[in-house]
């Protein structure tokens, strides 16, 4: 349970600096880097170096790997939807979560299925 | 375009969506955890990329700039909503950054933990900066603004 409590605080805080070091900056498309740091990772990564072997952390990185080329593609999707389709910043955000996990489990399972 | 630090738009924020983004984010860590711990660190490795947080910081950017038209008498929809997808444009450039991090930080924890994060966290900066330039240069910043506009 304590692991647990330290992970909502610890994630809270590298999440929200990120979020803050975002918003000081200018102009946006700069600012939106920060949306894609590396935030949940440091904490997770860093909480997991502590309760697990290396092999097990560097499987989670490799993994994160698929999941950032599908965050690249969910951010495009967003920034499209957004521009052509007038949708609202959370209704696009939101809708696109889906196309996030299909790119992100199909490169996970092609991944496992060619090793 | 050079980037710039602007200490005031800390002040167009309101106390709670402080509070909402670090709420999210302790939860979307611990849901990590539970799900590495569930279904395998291959399966939680990949929601360390999960974009859970960019839903509130989208919609919080396209918020900030309709208030800031809203207190100059227009509605500022548009402007909310060209704010927001140029802030999707950089995080598809950080996910680069990302990707590099990651790549990184797998390749080199079995050796050295500590250098690992260092590197990582260099890697990162370097390849989200660099795609970011690299947009720039492309005009590409500007497109965004004028697809936007060109919209009836």
């Amino acid at each position: 349970m304590s692991e647990y409590v330290a992970r909502f605080f610890i994630g809270g805080i590298a999440v929200s600096l990120f979020a803050m070091t975002g918003d000081v900056l200018r102009p946006k498309s700069f600012a939106g880097l920060f949306g894609a740091a590396p935030s949940v990772a440091l904490a997770t990564l860093g909480l997991a170096v502590i309760h697990h072997d290396a092999s097990y952390v560097s499987i989670q990185a490799k993994s994160m790997a698929w999941g950032a080329l599908a965050l690249i593609c969910y951010s495009w999707a967003v920034c499209q939807v957004l521009m052509r389709l007038r949708w609202r910043a959370l209704a696009a955000t939101i809708a696109c979560l889906a196309l996030w996990i299909v790119v992100a489990f199909s490169l996970e399972w092609l991944s496992g299925a060619m090793s | 375009m050079r980037p710039k630090l602007s200490l005031g738009a800390l002040k167009e924020g309101r106390w709670y969506e402080y509070v909402v983004r670090f709420v999210l984010g302790g939860i979307a860590t611990v849901v990590t955890g539970l799900i590495s711990s569930r279904w395998g660190p291959s399966i939680g490795g990949l929601f360390l990329a999960l974009p859970a947080i960019f839903c509130a910081s989208a919609t919080l950017v396209e918020k900030h700039e309709m208030r800031r038209k809203h207190e100059a008498g227009l509605s500022g929809r548009r402007r909310g909503e060209e704010a927001a997808a140029l802030d999707a444009a950089g995080a598809a450039l950080g996910g680069f950054g990302l990707l590099a991090f990651a790549v990184t930080f797998s390749f080199l924890v079995e050796r050295n933990v500590a250098v690992a994060f260092a590197a990582s966290f260099v890697a990162w900066a370097t390849f989200a900066m660099t795609a970011w330039w690299a947009w720039q240069a492309a005009g590409s910043g500007a497109k965004v603004r004028s697809t936007s506009a060109e919209r009836p």
